[in-house]
């Protein structure tokens, strides 16, 4: 048994050796398939960095009566701190506002010069939440309206985002979704560029495996050295383009963090190293071994 | 030893390729099986190594059927055979000496076996300073030398030649022959299915003629007449 593992492992490498026009063909077609996959491995990374950068910049207001106390809304404030998982809750007293509106605006005369006229602070004190997740918000606004602070609470700004939001939630999952299909659907095409480059090799090599099955060999010890080849050709392919990927990251890292700011391809990279390590050598050894299973498949019938 | 019992091997109705042939071939026997082309001679042989299976009757080898045979005991049953063919049917990518030790890889041998026995039987064939050559770098003649070194490596109980001289000229066929005569000498059934008349005729051994799918003559000490 051993014996005959050793042979096959030798069989399929010299095979391998024999014909490098061949070889280097499949190799060529699995090396574009692996970076196929690695290249939705790391869009997927990438969109979602994204939506979670939009996700991130999401956030809803309560605008309190203008006879509530810093007290009531304090309480608002813990109520909510207890029953949602927000990321940031934040108060804004209607001094506040009216500095920050002033801040912001100050170089805008025609917008001061209003507020001077009104004379008081025009102001409502509110509460600003980001929650960690966004889908959060309708019910943190249900809450509030229908709870014990819904006589407090003049107004909830969520009803005004939530188009908004939902347009966000929709393409975000509009794009996992044509994401995944259209992953699949190249995965699909590019399987079958290796499947049909692989059977050409084996094509070419029909009469010795018709001379090999004459001779009395088994199927499996015809079969096992072009799953080796299937083998050696997926990792190598895997190599080439984990040297590929690594060097492209490393070069465009600073390119594409002009284009996205934070986006930094080069750590999303390393910080996945591991995985896409693993997805490259399953892909292409799980590719080869297939591919090369399915194509001799109808020259053992002799 | 071997049993051809109403065999009878049709392609299509047009294409009737053995009809009810029946003969027996005994241990350390030399048969040539002659026939004008398309006469049923490779069928047969075809049939023995069960590549293809009869429409009627049975072959039997060492009381085996082997028409009932399952594709799993195909490599078993070939594995007995040695088998030379016209076109050499030699591995493009291994050498001479690699296509023999092939043979003993098959047979699950020994690296110590292999290292012993192949070099005999590339002597045996007069190969051994040719034998690190690939089969298109090697004559015609080296060729079938070659292929009869793999065919006798694991010193099968019957050897089957399908035209084994068909490519060769009378020098190279007359050597082969003589190989052929030496391995029957050693104890091994040889089954020679060939249309070349001077050979047949200068063997003096048992003789089946085949014509249009029928055995038309059996003779002890045959002659090719057609």
């Amino acid at each position: 048994m051993i014996t005959s593992l050793k042979r096959i492992f030798k069989l399929g490498w010299k095979s391998l050796s024999y014909d490098w026009g061949v070889t280097a063909t499949t190799i060529f077609v699995l090396v574009l398939t692996v970076s196929l996959i690695t290249s939705i491995f790391l869009l997927k990374g990438v969109s979602q960095f994204l939506i979670q950068k939009i996700e991130e910049k999401i956030d809803i207001s309560v605008y309190f009566k203008d006879d509530i106390v810093e007290n009531k809304i304090m309480e608002v404030r813990d109520e909510l701190l207890d029953i949602s998982d927000a990321e940031n809750i934040q108060y804004i007293s209607k001094d506040q506002a009216l500095q920050d509106f002033t801040e912001r605006h100050e170089q805008e005369e025609v917008l001061m010069q209003s507020l001077a006229e009104v004379g008081v602070n025009p102001f409502l004190a509110s509460i600003n939440i980001k929650a960690t997740d966004p889908t959060e918000y309708g019910q943190i606004a249900q809450f509030l309206e229908t709870g014990d602070f819904g006589d407090s609470i003049q107004k909830v700004d969520y009803y005004e985002k939530k188009p908004v939001i939902e347009r966000i939630f929709n393409l975000a999952d509009s794009f996992k979704r044509v994401g995944i299909g259209l992953s699949i659907l190249l995965v699909f095409f590019s399987f079958l560029v290796v499947l049909n480059t692989t059977r050409l090799a084996i094509y070419n090599l029909r009469e010795e495996i018709q001379v090999q099955r004459l001779v009395g060999a088994s199927n499996w010890f015809i079969r096992g050295p072009f799953l080796v080849q299937g083998m050696i050709a997926g990792a190598v392919s895997a190599l080439i383009a984990f040297v590929i990927f690594i060097s492209g990251c490393w070069l465009l890292s600073p390119n594409v963090s002009n284009l996205f700011s934070d986006l930094n391809v080069w750590e999303y990279f390393t910080g996945n190293l591991l995985s896409i390590i693993l997805i490259q050598l399953g892909a292409g050894i799980f590719l080869g071994l297939i591919s090369s299973f399915i194509a001799i498949r109808k020259h053992l019938k002799v | 030893m071997i049993k051809f019992e109403n065999i009878t091997k049709i392609y299509s109705p047009e294409a009737i390729a053995l009809k009810d042939v029946s003969f027996e071939i005994e241990k350390k026997e030399f048969i040539s099986i002659v026939g004008k082309s398309g006469a049923g001679k490779t069928t047969l042989l075809k049939l023995f190594l069960a590549s293809e299976k009869p429409t009627q009757g049975r072959i039997l080898f060492n009381n085996q059927d082997i028409c009932d045979i399952t594709p799993e005991d195909i490599c078993q049953h070939r594995k007995k055979i040695g088998a030379v063919f016209q076109d050499y049917k030699l591995l493009d990518s291994k050498t001479a000496y690699e296509n023999v030790v092939y043979i003993m890889e098959v047979l699950g041998k020994s690296d110590e076996e292999i290292l012993r026995d192949v070099p005999k039987v590339l002597d045996i064939v007069g190969l051994t300073e040719r034998s690190h050559h690939y089969p298109n770098e090697l004559s015609a003649g080296e060729r079938q030398r070659t292929a009869i070194a793999r065919a006798l490596i694991h010193r099968p109980e019957v050897i089957l030649a399908d035209e084994p001289t068909g490519n060769l000229d009378p020098y190279n066929a007359s050597d082969i022959i003589h190989l052929l005569l030496k391995i029957n000498e050693m104890g091994t059934t040889i089954i020679l299915a060939t249309h070349n008349k001077e050979i047949v005729n200068s063997l003096g051994k048992r003789v089946v003629t085949l014509d249009q799918g029928k055995l038309v003559r059996d003779e002890k000490k045959g002659r090719f007449i057609l």
